[in-house]
Formats: C-alpha cells, sequence, structure tokens
C-alpha cells in the first residue's frame, strides 16, 4: 500500500489532481449546493442533466480535445502549436459552409466534419512541415496561422457570422434526445478512449516521448523523428477540427472572430497543468485533460462568485502562477528538503503532498 | 559584411513595403472633372473586420459606381498611419471628395488640413475622429447611446411587475459597448431595475452561453435578457434552451439584441427573441444626397448627422424589415 502511494506522488497527476482536489473543496466550503445536479427538461422536451459540474464538464470539452493534441506536439516538437483556436476557426467555417451548400442529413454533417478535419489536417501539416522539415521554433513556426488563421476563415464565410439551424446539430452541440448527459462530454470521452487505445496498441506515445527527449538518439534507433512530430500535428488538426465543429454546433453559429478565442493560451496552460514539461519529453494525457477542468472550473467557479468576467482572467493568472510555481522543481526540493529537516526520522510517503 | 548584407536587406524591404503602401490609391488618374464625373476617394476599414463592415463596404459600392456618376478609389486599412498616407495620396491624386471611416480618432489633423488647402472636400462616415469640424463638411456617425437609450425605452414600456436583467455587455471600452451600457446602468441606479448579473462576454457567443449558465445555475430569477449584440444573444437563448427556460413573446425570458443581422430578425419574426435594435452600416445615401447638395451649391445644414436608426419589436416586424434591413444573409 506505501509503495503504491509513494508510485502515484511521484506521478505527473498529483498537482493536477490535488489542484482540483483543492477547487471543489473551496466550492463546497462556499456553497454547498454549487455541485449539486438535477434534471430538467429543456425547450426540446428531453429531460437533462442540469448544474454547475455539468457546466464545467461540458464547457472544457473543446479544450480538453485541443489539449490531446497539444500535448503530443508538446512532447514530440518541445514547443507549442499557438495557432489551433485560429485554425478551429478555419474548421468551424469550413464545416459550416459545407452544411449551408447542401440539406443537413446525418451523411452531410458526417461529411461537413470529415472535409473540415482534412482542411485542418492540412493545415496543421504545413504547421508540421515548417517544425520538423525545416526546424523553425514551434511558437514561431505557428505564428503564421496564429495571425492568418481567422482572415483564412473569414474568406471562406465571405465577411458574415452564418448561421446554421437543425435539430441534427443542436443533439451534436447540446443534447442527443433520451439521453441526459451534454454530447460534448460524450465526445470528448470518446476521442480520449480512441486515442488511448492508439497510444496503447501502437508505439506512438513512446516514439513521441523518445523523440521529445533527444532526437538524435531516436533517429539512431531507427525512429524518423520527422515522421512522430508530422503524425502528432495531424493527431492534432483532428483535434482542431474536433473542437472547431462542437464549439460551432453549441450555438450554430460561426463567428470566425471569436471562435474559441485566447484557447490557445488555455490549452497550453492546460498542457502545463497537467505535468507535461513545455520542453518537450515525458507526457500525460490525462493530466492535460484534467488541466482543462480546472482552467474551467476556475472559470465556473469565478463566474458563480459574480467576479466580473473581464477580471476573471487575473484571477485565473494568479491560481495558475501558484499552481505551476508549487510543481516547479525548484520549490519541489525545497519543499522535500524543508520536510527533511522537519521530520528527520520518517521520510517517506507524502512528500509531494505536503509540497503542495 | 553579413551585417551590412543585412542592413541593405531591411532597407529594401521597408521600401517595399512603404511602395505596396503608397500604390493603390494611385489609380484614378486626371479623367478632367468637366465630365461631370465626380471623383471621390473612399477611405475605410476592410470588409474583413466585421458583418457590419462588410454591409457598409457594399452600400458603398452601391451608391458611389460609374452609372451614379461617380469615379471612386477605395482604400482599406485597419492601420491609421496606412489610412493617412492613403488619404494622402488621394489628396496628391486630386480628388473631389475625400470619405473617411478612420481607424483611430486622432492624428488626422495634418491630413485634413492638406486637404482643405487643396480645396477637397471631406466626409467622414461611420466613426467620428478627433479635429476641429471646420476641417469636414460633415460627418455621419450612429448614435451608440441613442441605440441603448431606444432598448430600455421599450423596455420600460414592457411594464413588466419587475425587470430582473441579465446584461452581457461587448468588449469592454468599445464605442458600442459604453453607448449600449450606459442608459440601462442608469436604470440600474435609480432602482427601476433589477441587475442579476453584468458581465462583459467580448462579443463571444460562447462566454455569453457560460455566462447565461452560471446564473442559472445559482438559481437566481430573471426575466430580461440584454445582450449588446446578436451573437451573444444567441449564445445566451442556447443557455436558456438547455436549461428549459422558455423565451420570447409572452414567454419567461424577454430576450433583446443589437445590429439586426438576418438571422436575428428572423428569430423575431418567429417569436423567439423580443426586440433587435439596428446600427446602420448605410451611409452611402445619405451622402450621396449632400453631395449632390453641394454640387448644386447648397450649404449643408448641420456638421453631425446621426444615422437614422430603428428598432424592431417581435410583435410588429415583416419579412420586408428583414429584407430591408437585415445585414448578411
Amino acid at each position: 500500500m506505501g509503495n503504491g502511494l509513494k508510485k502515484f506522488t511521484r506521478s505527473q497527476l498529483v498537482i493536477p489532481l490535488f489542484s482540483l482536489l483543492l477547487l471543489v473543496v473551496f466550492n463546497l466550503i462556499r456553497d454547498v449546493e454549487f455541485f449539486s445536479v438535477s434534471i430538467v427538461t429543456n425547450n426540446q422536451g428531453n429531460r437533462v442533466l442540469s448544474g454547475n459540474l455539468i457546466s464545467i464538464l461540458n464547457g472544457a470539452s473543446a479544450v480538453a480535445i485541443i489539449s490531446i493534441g497539444m500535448t503530443l506536439i508538446t512532447s514530440s516538437c518541445k514547443g507549442q502549436d499557438i495557432s489551433v483556436a485560429a485554425v478551429a476557426a478555419i474548421a468551424g467555417s469550413v464545416f459550416v459552409s459545407v452544411l449551408r451548400s447542401n440539406e443537413i442529413t446525418v451523411p452531410v454533417i458526417i461529411l461537413a466534419f470529415l472535409f473540415s478535419c482534412l482542411v485542418t489536417v492540412l493545415f496543421s501539416t504545413f504547421n508540421g512541415i515548417l517544425v520538423a522539415i525545416f526546424k523553425i521554433q514551434p511558437m514561431i513556426a505557428t505564428l503564421i496561422l496564429f495571425s492568418a488563421g481567422r482572415s483564412i476563415a473569414y474568406w471562406i464565410n465571405g465577411g458574415a457570422t452564418p448561421t446554421v439551424s437543425s435539430p441534427l446539430l443542436s443533439s451534436i452541440g447540446g443534447f442527443i434526445p433520451g439521453i441526459p448527459i451534454p454530447s460534448p462530454i460524450i465526445i470528448m470521452v470518446m476521442f480520449l478512449i480512441l486515442i488511448s487505445l492508439v497510444l496503447r496498441f501502437t508505439n506512438l506515445g513512446l516514439y513521441t516521448q523518445v523523440v521529445g527527449i533527444n532526437e538524435e538518439t531516436a533517429h539512431l534507433n531507427g525512429i524518423n523523428p520527422i515522421l512522430i512530430k508530422l503524425i502528432a500535428f495531424m493527431i492534432s488538426g483532428i483535434c482542431v477540427a474536433t473542437a472547431g465543429c462542437i464549439t460551432v454546433c453549441r450555438i450554430g453559429l460561426i463567428n470566425h472572430e471569436t471562435l474559441l478565442l485566447d484557447a490557445e493560451m488555455d490549452v497550453i496552460l492546460t498542457v502545463a497543468i497537467g505535468g507535461t514539461a513545455l520542453s518537450g519529453g515525458k507526457f500525460n494525457l490525462y493530466g492535460s485533460v484534467i488541466g482543462a477542468y480546472i482552467i474551467q472550473a476556475l472559470t465556473v467557479t469565478l463566474y458563480a462568485m459574480k467576479v466580473p468576467s473581464a477580471a476573471v482572467k487575473a484571477y485565473k493568472a494568479i491560481v495558475i502562477i501558484v499552481i505551476v510555481m508549487i510543481s516547479s522543481p525548484v520549490v519541489k526540493e525545497f519543499a522535500i528538503n524543508l520536510y527533511k529537516k522537519l521530520f528527520k526520522k520518517q521520510v517517506g510517503t507524502n512528500i509531494p503532498m505536503k509540497a503542495s | 559584411m553579413k551585417k551590412i548584407l543585412a542592413l541593405i536587406m531591411i532597407a529594401v524591404l521597408t521600401l517595399g513595403l512603404a511602395a505596396c503602401v503608397a500604390t493603390p490609391p494611385a489609380s484614378g488618374q486626371t479623367t478632367g472633372t468637366s465630365s461631370g464625373v465626380i471623383k471621390i476617394g473612399i477611405v475605410n476599414n476592410p470588409p474583413s473586420e466585421s458583418g457590419y463592415r462588410a454591409a457598409n463596404v457594399a452600400d458603398f459600392e452601391r451608391v458611389f459606381n460609374e452609372a451614379n456618376g461617380y469615379k471612386a478609389s477605395t482604400f482599406y486599412s485597419l492601420k491609421n498611419d496606412e489610412q493617412l498616407n492613403a488619404a494622402q495620396q488621394f489628396i496628391t491624386d486630386g480628388v473631389d471628395y475625400l470619405l473617411i471611416s478612420a481607424a483611430a480618432t486622432d492624428g488626422w489633423t495634418n491630413v485634413l488640413e492638406n486637404a482643405k488647402n487643396a480645396g477637397i472636400k471631406v466626409f467622414l462616415f461611420d466613426r467620428m475622429m478627433n479635429v476641429d469640424e471646420s476641417l469636414f463638411e460633415a460627418a455621419v456617425v450612429s448614435d451608440m447611446a441613442a441605440q441603448g437609450r431606444m432598448a430600455v425605452q421599450w423596455l420600460k414600456e414592457q411594464e413588466l411587475p419587475e425587470y430582473n436583467v441579465v446584461h452581457i455587455q461587448g468588449a469592454m471600452g468599445s464605442d458600442a459597448q459604453i453607448g449600449r451600457t450606459t442608459p440601462l446602468d442608469d436604470e440600474f441606479a435609480k432602482g427601476t431595475m433589477n441587475c442579476v448579473i453584468q458581465q462583459t462576454a467580448t462579443w463571444d457567443e460562447a462566454t455569453a452561453k457560460q455566462i447565461v449558465e452560471s446564473v442559472i445555475n445559482s438559481g437566481e430569477k430573471f426575466n430580461v435578457v440584454y445582450a449588446e449584440n446578436d451573437g451573444m444573444a444567441k449564445g445566451a437563448v442556447a443557455a436558456l434552451d438547455e436549461a428549459g427556460i422558455t423565451h420570447g413573446v409572452d414567454k419567461e425570458v424577454i430576450i433583446i439584441g443589437f445590429d439586426c443581422n438576418k438571422w436575428a430578425l428572423r428569430e423575431l419574426l418567429a417569436g423567439n427573441w423580443n426586440l433587435d435594435v439596428q446600427c446602420s452600416p448605410f451611409q452611402a445615401d445619405k451622402i450621396d444626397e449632400m453631395i449632390k447638395d453641394l454640387e448644386a451649391g447648397k450649404t449643408l445644414p448641420e456638421k453631425i448627422v446621426i444615422n437614422d436608426e430603428t428598432y424592431f419589436d417581435a410583435r410588429t416586424i415583416t419579412q420586408e424589415d428583414i429584407d430591408k434591413y437585415g445585414l448578411g444573409d
């Protein structure tokens, strides 16, 4: 048992889980009712779950999905893709323009989604080529689409904010009749399972980390770093398209200027909170996903506390500084030393917990 | 050696960029004013800025073309310095009229003085700038505060037993946000209306939805959603729909939006929303009229012309209104 605990405290998941726990406890003290979930009948006549907990899980889905791709890119390329939100705007625009030129049926929605995936994978591969082959720093390489992405989305939309409405789309962005859980949550879970299976039954996860830790060694061992990096970007492209399409379905409208605005920063934070080093190497997918829920929980908490939303970012920044500081190696080491000095005899199990 | 080469490269690039900026307005050369064609230079923001701007640009293209006796050259930029350069170039080209929607309010005095000395008449549209009134003939602008007052006035006329308002603001500090917030703030201050929550969603639909969700989750009751543009109203409505709260004509919650997009007006027609206040991008006809007056030797009665703007009530809106006043498609 002690060994299991030791193993757990050493894992990358400690900090994100502990932060999440802290948020939950804080909210329970503030308002016991905060996490209460109730069943209501929505305007489509479905009985659905409602409450802050659902808002958190639902609201975080887009960022959580993108963070999966970002984690792979971070791990293999030692840098981040800052164009994800802008490319999501492109994905959404492509999705809407395909839907608008056809009658909206299930096959058309699937076609529109596949088409937007294709477009985002192309854009992501472009980023990937700049990073992997031309060895441009990821942040600089993706800066191109970061600034141009929303203009490209504008061209696709022809300037307006086109709307699409269909009960089918609201089942993707809202609730499927008969299922009380919001569809974005279901999509997110399915997506995570799919990626986990891919990582479990292929060597992709291992190769990605090896490329991130030491490219030269990877190369000498017969792993093609360029290919691994490109694959990371391609997977990220699919993640981004999924997130973009979900966001469009939520409101039934594409606004290329505001769709997932500033989400790239949230996603990068998510990865950082999740315990993946932003300098590449070892990654933790589940940590990133939990990170997304932490950020969303924080936002919902602040809204519930009626903090002006203009100030929400500042409060978020403070909390994030604390989380990132706690997980910094310098602080960890300091805490461990302090702990050793205080309790010289029983050095062991719950050190990092105390460090937090 | 490398450094010198780099310096030369930079110099060449800068020159190249400068040339790019300067060239676009250089069209529209001398065709002779005696032919009756009026030469105008239009400095505007690019249509990609927003749906509002796209409609604005289309409106100017519709009015100022050769069929209507104009030879128009247009320059688009979001950057004030590029706009200034373009305006100066139009002056050098010798246009008769200069029509400007400035990216920023400051820095225009010099250029407008040059225009005045060259005998070029200047109109401002959509946006005011910080210059002496003698430097332009007239400005056709929107009065954002009037839009806010219209909405609040309409709301008061509904004579609800109580007003519990969810107020979703645009990007803080923007003209539209300040204009549309102030009249409602006055009511909150007077106590005639109760502010359930006042939050900015920075024009983002998804953020608006989250804000309304958090209000619903908190269990507080409200009967009005006042969103400062159509998109945020749509986001708010999505949250209401999920929570099973009815909205629209004679329903639990009144929905108010701004801008009059076509899709938003259709929501009104369907009775899902209650009110949409217009922010008119159509200034070209008014300016055309004033140019004709000046050409006929008349003087203009006023310097600041406020756009005729209106609002649409779900109970009275017609399909014709949507076709005529709606933005986008």
